[in-house]
């Protein structure tokens, strides 16, 4: 994979202005953005997503443009197919365990699943460990096992790049260990590339090829 | 002596109108609510204001805006009129518009409120699963909005039961086209047939009795996550 992002954005949040100007490129298979709260990590996630759009720019993966002010292109979120993982999960609460990781597939009306999707649902639930909670409700599941469902729930799509936002900070010390290793895992299994955002030097080491460290709004120059 | 046909038929014209107006108001109310609670623009206050404005107006004053905006001197009320066939003064279609207007703060009311407490990163994590905003909208926000909707709707319905202004200046008073059950206690008390008066009261209260009943248990149902979507 390359990735291309040269974005800048300006937000006015309480009062306060904060202006945004990240540039990198990267081959890196597990890129991690690092840096302590405040640096802007999450709103670049954000943008790479088409979830914010940046006030000038341009983001490539692989030779296709996703935005580029200058040619008025901003693909959206929709049609950019990238696996999020949200802080907090973002897990549909009103949907069952099984149901959140189908839910790439309800985009018809009504939901309907082939006896193959349905075999990628069960493959990826048994990957997981979530077999027997596929009748739960997020509400009942511990971080780890919302962890993995929101994994799982972005894998379905079969995402071109994986974006975690701080994806092991709602975790303890242990647990944390446990599930660095396994998302490594999965990114080789899967072969999906993909990009993590933390503050935690901890991550660095065990889940990123490359760092760009984040401070302020800029890729600090030691990146 | 009041018969079948003076109480029945005032109860169900007045149950036809509630349905009907509870229908549009909770189709505009919606629509509208969505739109206030995602949308930032300039003037946003004062069309909130304005959209609120029927819940705290005179119902007379309402209906008298209704009956210049759907009369026949303005031009909203001729192309109605000539264009779709549709009569709205001294019909029990007015009654709907008249009813609709007033019980449309209601549900437009919860389900601004209710939209505005979904969490705006599950609508995202739909957008990143490959959904259209039609899509977020009928598989995350709507269902995850669904009590406070429900819940509206049914204040609506009791309100729009419980009409009496506007529907009069609007609707007027006619028996068996547009003599709602409330229009028609009045009427009843005034001609002084108690005997009327007290069977029409005692189904109103009946009947707003069992939707309370009903309301609070389809809250209970909707609180087990049991949505349609």
């Amino acid at each position: 994979m390359r990735f291309d992002i040269d974005i800048g954005k300006e937000v006015v949040a309480a009062g306060r202005r904060f202006s945004l100007a990240v540039r990198f490129t990267t081959e890196a298979d597990r890129l991690a953005l690092f840096g302590p709260s405040g640096a802007g990590k999450s709103l670049t996630l954000a943008c790479i997503a088409g979830l914010v759009t940046p006030d000038r720019g341009r983001i490539a993966i692989d030779g296709d443009v996703w935005l580029d002010t200058a040619q008025r292109i901003d693909i959206p979120t929709r049609d950019r197919r990238v696996g999020f993982v949200f802080q907090d999960y973002a897990l549909f609460p009103h949907r069952t365990v099984e149901q959140n990781v189908a839910a790439a597939d309800d985009r018809g009306y009504p939901r309907r699943r082939s006896r193959e999707r349905q075999g990628d649902i069960d493959a990826l639930l048994a990957l997981f460990a979530l077999d027997e909670l596929r009748a739960s409700y997020p509400e009942q599941l511990s971080g780890g096992q919302r962890q993995r469902v929101a994994l799982a729930r972005a894998l379905l799509a079969k995402p071109r790049l994986l974006l975690l936002d701080e994806p092991f900070a709602a975790l303890d010390a242990a647990l944390r260990q446990r599930l660095r290793a396994e998302l490594v895992a999965v990114q080789q299994r899967f072969g999906v590339p993909m990009l993590l955002i933390t503050h935690d030097p901890d991550d660095l080491a065990e889940c990123a090829q490359q760092v760009v460290t984040l401070a302020g709004g800029r890729v600090a120059p030691s990146s | 002596m009041p018969t079948v046909d003076t109480a029945l038929v005032p109860l169900l014209l007045t149950l036809k109108v509630a349905a009907w107006a509870t229908l549009f108001a909770a189709v505009l109310g919606v629509g509208a609510g969505l739109l206030l609670a995602r949308l930032r623009f300039p003037g946003r206050d004062i069309v909130d204001a304005f959209l609120l404005l029927p819940m705290v107006l005179p119902p007379t004053v309402l209906g008298y805006y209704l009956l210049v905006a759907f009369g026949r001197s303005s031009a909203l009320g001729r192309w109605l009129e000539q264009g779709l066939g549709i009569e709205l003064i001294f019909t029990w279609q007015g009654a709907v518009a008249a009813s609709t207007v007033v019980a449309f703060p209601l549900v437009f009311k919860a389900a601004r409120t209710a939209f505005e407490a979904v969490d705006r990163n599950l609508e995202n994590a739909g957008r990143t699963l490959g959904y259209g905003e039609w899509t977020v909208f009928v598989r995350v926000s709507l269902p995850l909005a669904w009590r406070g909707i429900v819940a509206g709707a049914m204040l609506a319905f009791a309100r729009a039961i419980g009409e009496f202004g506007a529907t009069l200046m609007v609707a007027g008073n006619i028996p068996g086209r547009t003599q709602t059950m409330s229009i028609a206690i009045y009427e009843a008390v005034h001609a002084g047939d108690d005997a009327l008066a007290n069977v029409l009261v005692l189904i109103a209260s009946g009947v707003c009795i069992a939707l309370l009943v009903a309301a609070s248990h389809a809250v209970r149902g909707a609180r087990s996550r049991i949505v349609p979507l």
